[in-house]
């Protein structure tokens, strides 16, 4: 049993992705999408917190959100997996559940 | 019909007033009380303004809408999960939330706290549990 958690907000105006990352389980994913994906970047001051989940929840972003924000793939933190729409309802379908941390 | 009882986490994350979102979760709520499930509340992060006692709108013109929740107990939404690390990041404890009870038809209609306060492990668990989770 996991979740698929979503986060739309920027991690630099909203505290979402902290209780996104608070929240979720061990064999959980964490979906980036519209602003959330400025979370996904390297070298910012979220970044740590971010990395310091990775293996035991998965990362993923929206790439047509990050492409529209000028963020090439190759600024991602390590091991944060681009997906487009079709890998979007993938991900939906493979958990039990999805949260959205609006 | 039991087969058909799904639970149902309404996720409260948004202070009272400065947006439609706390208000609409409220109404979406008593609607889906309608419908017989499992259904709970959580409260965290800004959400657990909303159970604030002593809430006083007569200034801002907008419905003053925190008593609705004392009414949940009547649509057998028994369930209100606060956060205590939410609480204890605001400044906030138990007592300055508002007494929400119910009326236990399994004990002799004996009344009930419908608030319960849980930590930030048991509400992740509490989430982990369910078979919708509807976010506000």
């Amino acid at each position: 049993m996991s979740t698929l958690h979503t986060v739309n907000k920027s991690p630099f105006a909203s505290g979402s992705l902290q209780s996104a990352l608070d929240h979720a389980k061990d064999g959980d994913a964490i979906l980036m999408i519209e602003d959330g994906v400025y979370g996904a970047a390297a070298g910012t001051r979220v970044a740590e917190a971010l990395g310091a989940r990775k293996g035991a929840v998965s990362l993923y972003v929206l790439e047509g959100d990050i492409a529209a924000r000028g963020i090439s793939t190759r600024r991602l933190i390590e091991g944060v997996k681009p997906v487009d729409y079709a890998g979007f309802v993938g991900l939906a379908a493979e958990h039990d559940r999805t949260q959205a941390w609006l | 019909m039991e087969d058909d009882v799904k639970k149902f986490l309404y996720v409260n994350r948004k202070a009272p007033y400065g947006t439609i979102y706390a208000l609409e979760a409220l109404e979406v709520v008593l609607i889906g009380a309608a419908f017989d499930q499992d259904v709970s509340l959580a409260f965290l992060d800004d959400g657990v303004f909303q159970l604030v006692k002593d809430q006083n709108t007569d200034g801002i013109g907008m419905k003053n809408f925190s008593p609705t929740f004392r009414a949940l107990g009547d649509y057998e939404v028994t369930k209100l999960f606060v956060e205590r690390e939410s609480l204890d990041e605001r400044g906030l404890s138990p007592d300055d939330l508002q007494e929400i009870m119910y009326e236990d038809e399994d004990d002799d209609w004996a009344e009930k706290p419908s608030i319960r306060i849980v930590s930030r492990a048991e509400m992740a668990d509490i989430m982990a549990e369910q078979d919708v989770v509807l976010s506000f």
